[in-house]
């Protein structure tokens, strides 16, 4: 036991000395929040637009009106005809183009269907669609809104409840997730790197001809990082709460206590990646590429029922997969154990596996 | 003399990196699987999502509709529940995103006034699911009861025939194959030369290479060289997958298309240099990497999420990241199939970027011992 709190009193001391660790600590969580969550927005907030008006009648302008109110839209103008406009989408000044047809206004009035032509940058396609829909939407309702007389309809009305988060506000879906990679990067980066670190320097072996035993060991480096990590999860949910005004509808202690297992599987791996690798510019890539797939896989963006099959089979084994819907749905949805029994189930299978294979590989290596 | 001993140094660095062949597969490989995982995997589209149905009605029509809505393909019918209470242990227990509610006399109110109400519940904790989740429900709703009540679907009076340019099939491999290219080359590039200039650093072999009869543009530009190949190689892979995986067009100039990957290379690469001369450890390097490239890599240069849509000060700091540059440059060239005059803003900015990197990194290299 002394043991082991000498070593830990060991790693605590160096992580702490040097410099840069410290503030890495303590900016990451707040530029990867900050930025993340305002950057991963999936709204069209400012779309710019540019509308050939060959009508040029008092209902067409009414409809060029009814974009330039929009708060979405900002209107590029331009000057001649459909040929300039579409260079102005070549040269990346204007997003989409809509060319509304002579005779537009008669034939909304006399009830004839009209046709108008949207053009849109589709390089981006979410960009595109979204554009799209939004568009179509304000074309509708200005139709609507010009009356005529409407026989043989039958209308069905949709009335939404959006539960947990009213205003759709996507921000509150993104910090969950931008927790989860944080919390990651530090465990499983941190440790893997200082593991390798002691080996490409030879100290490594020091430790290994001292009474040590491998677990007082792992121990040693595993127990900070956790720490660290946990630590970051309390500081990360701090922020989300000062910056976002995100607050925690489940249990806190049922949060960390998923993070902590979550952490032994993460810093597992972190330690497995350690012992197959021997230089840190090595581990440093194979934790990247693993953490990569793992992170695209776990539903970060999309959510994984519409993935294939055989991502869903993967996902059973993706610890990033679990913390990612767990902290969704204790965060935002206010989830108690008996919702979360088969995540927490699953967690803790893998991270007496990982652990157990980490503390073997450790062993072989050092014999 | 010293050009002979420059030589030796290449093949030494060549020598180490092709000595690793595990980190020297990832690399190669790593684009590879992000850009199946891209392809296969990630899709805007939405499908299967679980559902469940509180059905007050439970007639004729009500069942034929969840029927429908059930084989649209876009929902997977979880069942029907029995009361609204229920709904919250559904969606704490995430066996449902959306629950249908329909009312008393559905049919009814349909058939005789012509009109009625269905309600629809979202777990919004994914809001853009929810909301996308709704109205497909509406969408599928409105269309079978035109059907149903033997009408023909009312033409939309003002229809909006859309033209996607330059991707009618609405690819996502125009997103996501230029995204993994800079996304790698800035992992490969920067990433790594940092990291590798600071272990000569970490380990003190950098006092031992100071001191040999090389200079120190010498010893950087010769850690450099190798990632240059291996970077080109990327650039090659990703770009052949695009075009016969992803059915990336290539309609620009091949030639200026290598041209400024090249100058992107080497732009990342004197960011790799500059983050090497600041940071003393591998595992610091390593983190400034990841902030200053990575974070700003895949959500500052509009690789996923478009630029236009963010905030103000995001917007402006955009501006000074270098993938965001190269990004709108490929997109024009790849996909646009424009000529350098479209893209004389883009590469200025790199060349600006690289100069003002490469000269920081002169003034804070130290070739002395402190």
């Amino acid at each position: 036991m002394r043991r082991i709190f000498i070593l830990l009193q060991k790693e605590f001391i160096q992580i702490f000395r040097n410099k840069t660790i410290l503030p890495i600590i303590f900016v990451l969580p707040i530029v990867q929040l900050l930025i993340l969550a305002n950057a991963a927005t999936q709204e069209m907030k400012n779309i710019r637009f540019t509308i050939v008006d060959f009508d040029n009648s008092s209902e067409s302008r009414r409809l060029v009106n009814a974009f330039d109110q929009s708060k979405f839209y900002t209107l590029i103008p331009v000057e001649g005809n459909v040929d300039r406009a579409v260079e102005l989408i070549d040269l990346g000044k204007t997003d989409a183009v809509l060319v509304i047809p002579k005779r537009f206004g008669e034939s909304l009035v006399e009830g004839t269907p009209v046709n108008v032509q949207l053009m849109l940058n589709a390089i981006n396609i979410t960009a595109a669609a979204l554009t799209q829909s939004y568009t179509n939407g304000i074309i509708q309702n200005f139709a609507s809104s010009i009356s005529i007389q409407n026989t043989n309809h039958i209308k069905s009305k949709q009335s939404i409840r959006h539960w947990y988060n009213p205003e759709l506000n996507y921000k509150l879906y993104m910090v969950p997730g931008i927790l989860v990679i944080l919390v990651t990067i530090v465990g499983m980066f941190l440790t893997a790197i200082n593991i390798v670190r002691e080996k490409e320097i030879g100290t490594i072996e020091q430790v290994n001809v001292t009474p040590i035993k491998p677990y007082q060991f792992v121990i040693g480096k595993l127990l900070p990082f956790w720490i660290i990590a946990l630590f970051e999860l309390s500081f990360g949910l701090l922020i989300a709460r000062l910056a976002f005004n995100l607050t925690i509808a489940g249990s806190i202690p049922l949060l960390f206590a998923f993070a902590a297992i979550y952490l032994l599987v993460a810093l597992g791996l972190g330690l497995i990646l350690s012992t197959s690798a021997s230089n840190q510019q090595q581990v440093m890539f194979m934790a990247f590429f693993f953490m990569i797939v793992f992170l695209m896989l776990s539903g970060l963006f999309t959510p994984t029922e519409s993935m294939p099959k055989w991502a869903n089979w993967f996902n059973t084994i993706n610890p990033l997969y679990y913390f990612m819907k767990v902290n969704r749905m204790l965060i935002l949805k206010g989830s108690d154990f008996t919702n979360l029994s088969g995540s927490f189930l699953s967690i803790s299978l893998m991270a007496v596996v990982v652990l157990g294979v980490a503390i073997l590989r450790y062993r072989k290596k050092s014999a | 003399m010293a050009q002979s001993s420059f030589l030796n140094f290449i093949t030494k660095e060549f020598k180490h990196i092709f000595r690793d062949t595990r980190t020297l597969l990832i690399v190669l490989v790593m684009p590879v699987i992000q850009l199946l995982i891209f392809g296969f995997v990630i899709s805007s589209e939405i499908k299967n999502a679980n559902y469940a149905v509180l059905d007050y009605s439970n007639d004729y029509l009500t069942k034929r509709l969840v029927q429908r809505i059930s084989s649209s393909g876009y929902f997977n019918f979880k069942g029907y529940l029995n009361s609204y209470d229920e709904i919250e242990k559904v969606f704490k227990n995430g066996d449902a995103k959306l629950v249908l509610i329909i009312g008393n006399n559905f049919s009814q109110k349909l058939q005789n006034d012509r009109f009625a109400n269905y309600q629809v519940v979202t777990d919004a904790s994914d809001p853009n699911t929810a909301s996308i989740l709704a109205s497909y429900v509406q969408g599928i709703v409105n269309s079978f009861t035109t059907e149903y009540f033997g009408l023909t679907r009312q033409k939309e009076r003002v229809s909006v025939q859309s033209r996607m340019l330059y991707n009618e099939e609405m690819n996502s491999a125009f997103m996501f194959v230029p995204g993994t290219m800079v996304l790698i080359l800035m992992l490969v590039t920067a990433m790594m030369t940092s990291i590798s200039i600071t272990r000569e650093k970490e380990l003190g072999t950098m006092e031992i290479l100071l001191v040999s009869p090389l200079k120190p543009w010498q010893i950087v530009v010769g850690k450099v060289i190798p990632y240059i190949g291996i970077a080109f190689t990327n650039v090659l892979v990703i770009i052949l997958m695009g075009y016969t995986v992803f059915h990336l067009p290539l309609r620009g100039n091949l030639l200026l298309l290598m041209g400024v990957s090249s100058l992107f290379i080497v732009l990342a690469l004197s960011l790799g240099i500059l983050i090497s001369t600041l940071s003393n450890t591998q595992a610091v390097a390593m983190f400034m990497s990841m902030f200053a490239l990575m974070l700003p890599t895949i959500l500052l240069s509009g690789f996923i999420f478009p630029i236009e849509n963010m905030p103000k000060i995001l917007q402006w700091l955009s501006l000074i990241m270098p993938p965001r540059w190269f990004l709108s440059a490929l997109k024009t060239i790849m996909i646009k199939g424009q000529g350098l005059q479209y893209v004389t803003s883009e590469v200025l900015v790199m060349l600006t970027m690289t100069t003002v990197f490469i000269a920081l990194s002169i003034k804070k290299f130290k070739v002395r011992l402190e």
